[in-house]
């Protein structure tokens, strides 16, 4: 089974036998589900509906309560995401240290909206929940890398940075 | 073994990581190498020391000289100058914000000298992924003292007796919760650690897991053995992938001495922990909505009873603790009860970790006995509000907490007197604000995220937080009405009474807290249409100071609408009608000639 667009979704080659050795390692153990999510969403960067019904298929339950997990858990996507994934914290020392005002230049010089990707790939932009580095406040990550104590001047050079990284 | 003339402890936690901490190492690795000290000097990478905005931090041992924002360019200078001269580089070391003088060691900064490590003791003092450093520090005695001298109605009396609460926020007794997860009867049972710290501002459980991990494990062995189960869980965010690391690392250290597995300490206990990752759903820090979460479901939550210690994973008898309830568990069995027990409150016994952020000097993790006061917490250790500002709040319990406002300053925090005046303890988040913080927009801060995060399984949550959402942002938006302020109440009176889990039943008390003490700015939205704190972008006007004016243009300049006219040398004026409030005004001009109110 695959979805009904014509874009190339899920169809990398290789990535079911990805999911059968990802599959095989939980084999047996109760819960087994969001490990295997996690795992397939790191090799494959998202989790669109053929991945999905092929998991189900494999561990044996419903694409129903797959899908329900997918869609409950916030760091589950359906979608692609940009090459770099920038999350700003926006947890309570982040915010009362004026992390607004850098979601906002975000959206003003990549010209996305949260949550959107730009069209290039290059950058998804997300507003993400308390990271715990609290103390640098206000932070964000560009992938795993954490940049801290910013301000909205320093949006400009942390964008620059990575889109010469091409 | 091999001995070394010092010892150079360099942070490897989030924040300093993050400060390039690992550059500073690598840098420091080299130089030592290369000027033949590495077999005189040894580097220890360490988890956190706690104060995060100075990172990154270096200490070295046996002085105990406390070198702070340490870049790589600054090794060379402290190879030469300390480790081959013997004189510490003195522009490196901390100066308290008030003082001249630089402080030499460690232990005399204000900021550790009013604290008293107990669950943080080896954070920032061992190396968390070296397994030997934490039994060098007593670690996996209090394992080997349950196994060989105690029965596991001993070990739950001393906890019982120790009077420790589960640190996670609801601060119930934990030797009791143990207790009745012994005496349920079941073929198997579960220990499970709750390390999924959702709360914004708290960052504690990321601390020890980061800095003590084999702290949790032996604890939640401890745990095994007293309730009969030999099967753990860790549960812990996604978010926090240098904690997951190096748990994973200590498991497996754990497993190859023996301390973990099969047989341990030869006494036929068999006990083992696996670790499950969150996925980024703030319900599931609720303990049976992350049960349903490890059984690999939608982390929603059930009523309670039946309690976990009855039916919880997978229906089987399951005790869940926080991180930092676990870490006090072996100390508490080498120390004794009564030594816990002597720390502390009435009620509330033993230390608590508090993440200090916000509007605050020194930000980072503290630990402080039960009972010491918000103002020592504060000024004394947080070293005060920055840039001279007014101290206006102190928000604790994360979303489901409340604000402290000045006139509480000398309250004794634990468990019941936070409890008292609307807020509560929670997980230890404490974030400072001051006058340019607008509580109706805090409020609204809080029910946004409360809302987002509400799994939508019980309709008091799912739909009572979107209408106090909407009202809020109403009242920040200048169209609140005096019957605003009823219905929210009414409103938050209602959630709490109905609500299924934690999450809803505590989710109105940000808006009922700001409403008892911060009434008067609800008001100033509804009736004079203005912010006093100037946050509320839709209650503020942008206005030039005549006076101050030099008549330069640059704000007209840079003015988008060209709501700014003015002729040079001669004050310029901002037409209210055609601006859009984007600040950008405020920001370019150099005679602080603009303002909002």
């Amino acid at each position: 089974m695959s979805c009904q667009c014509q874009c190339n979704a899920g169809n990398e080659p290789g990535i079911y036998t990805i999911i059968d050795q990802i599959v095989e390692k939980y084999k047996g153990q109760a819960g087994s589900l969001i490990p295997v999510l996690h795992q397939t969403q790191q090799a494959l960067g998202y989790l669109p509906e053929n991945v999905q019904a092929y998991i189900a298929e494999k561990l044996g339950i419903p694409l129903s309560e797959v899908y329900g997990v997918v869609s409950f858990y916030t760091l589950f996507s359906t979608v692609p995401k940009g090459k770099y994934k920038i999350s700003v914290c926006l947890g309570t020392a982040c915010y009362v240290k004026g992390a607004g005002d850098i979601l906002a230049e975000f959206e003003k010089q990549l010209k996305i909206k949260v949550g959107e990707t730009t069209e290039d790939g290059m950058f998804t932009l997300e507003a993400c929940r308390c990271l715990g580095a609290c103390g640098l406040a206000p932070v964000l990550t560009v992938n795993d890398n954490v940049h801290g104590r910013l301000t909205a001047q320093d949006v400009a050079d942390i964008v620059k940075k990575y889109a010469e990284d091409k | 073994m091999e001995f070394y003339r010092s010892h150079v402890l360099v942070c490897a936690g989030t924040g300093c990581t993050s400060s390039d901490s690992q550059l500073v190492r690598r840098e420091l690795l080299k130089q030592l190498a290369e000027k033949g000290l590495d077999k005189e000097i040894k580097v220890v990478e360490t988890g956190c020391f706690g104060f995060c905005n100075l990172g990154p931090i270096m200490v070295v041992y046996p002085e105990g000289t406390f070198y702070c924002q340490v870049k790589p360019q600054d090794v060379n200078e402290i190879v030469e100058e300390h480790f081959i001269k013997g004189r510490p580089v003195q522009r490196l070391l901390y100066h308290e914000p008030d003082k001249e003088t630089r402080t030499l060691e460690f232990d005399n900064i204000e900021f550790f000298r009013h604290q008293k490590r107990v669950a943080l003791a080896n954070c920032g003092h061992i190396n968390p992924e070296v397994i030997e450093e934490y039994i060098a520090r007593d670690g996996y005695f209090a394992l080997a003292r349950v196994l060989h001298e105690m029965t596991p109605q001993e070990v739950i009396d001393v906890i019982k007796k120790s009077g420790l609460r589960g640190r996670g926020g609801g601060g119930f007794p934990t030797g009791v919760k143990w207790e009745f997860a012994s005496k349920s009867q079941g073929d198997q049972k579960y220990v499970v650690c709750n390390a999924d710290e959702g709360d914004p501002g708290a960052f504690m459980d990321r601390s020890v897991l980061e800095g003590d991990p084999h702290a949790v494990l032996e604890a939640m062995a401890i745990a095994g053995y007293a309730i009969g189960a030999n099967q753990g869980y860790i549960y812990v965010r996604a978010e926090y992938p240098i904690a997951v690391e190096r748990l994973q690392t200590a498991i497996k250290q754990a497993r190859e001495l023996g301390l973990l597995g099969k047989n341990i300490f030869s006494k036929g206990f068999d006990f083992d922990i696996d670790i499950r990752l969150g996925a980024g759903a703030f319900v599931c820090g609720e303990e049976t909505a992350l049960l349903t979460s490890i059984e690999g479901r939608r982390g929603e939550p059930r009523p309670r009873p039946p309690f976990p210690a009855v039916a919880g994973l997978w229906g089987k008898p399951t005790i869940i603790n926080n991180v930092e309830t676990f870490a006090n568990v072996p100390p508490i069995i080498r120390n004794g009860w009564e030594w816990f027990a002597s720390m502390g409150t009435e009620k509330s016994k033993g230390t608590k970790v508090f993440a200090l952020a916000g509007k605050i000097n020194n930000t980072g993790l503290i630990e402080v006995p039960m009972g010491t006061t918000l103002r020592t917490i504060i000024y004394d250790i947080g070293g005060g509000i920055p840039k001279g500002k007014k101290f206006k709040a102190a928000q604790t319990g994360g979303p489901s907490g409340g604000c402290i406002p000045a006139e509480l300053l000398d309250i004794e925090i634990d468990y019941d007197n936070l409890t008292a005046i609307g807020s509560m303890m929670g997980s230890g988040g404490l974030i400072v604000m001051d006058e340019d913080n607008c509580m109706v927009d805090i409020a609204r801060f809080f029910l946004e995220f409360t809302q987002d995060e509400s799994c939508g399984k019980c309709p008091p949550c799912r739909i009572g937080t979107k209408r106090m959402l909407e009202i809020l942002t109403r009242i920040t938006e200048g169209k609140g009405t005096p019957e605003d302020l009823t219905n929210l109440e009414t409103l938050a009176k209602t959630i709490k009474n109905a609500s299924l889990c934690g999450l809803g039943q505590t989710a109105p008390n940000p808006v009922l807290s700001t409403l008892r003490y911060f009434r008067h700015e609800y008001e100033a939205h509804i009736y004079d249409k203005k912010c006093p704190a100037g946050v509320c972008q839709a209650l503020l006007t942008y206005k030039i100071l005549a006076e101050k004016c030099r008549g330069c243009g640059l704000c007209a300049r840079n003015c988008p609408t060209n709501a700014i006219s003015g002729k040079v040398k001669e004050p310029y004026v901002i037409d209210v009608e055609k601006c859009i409030k984007c600040g950008a005004c405020l920001e370019k001009c150099k005679f602080a000639a603009v303002i909002k109110e």
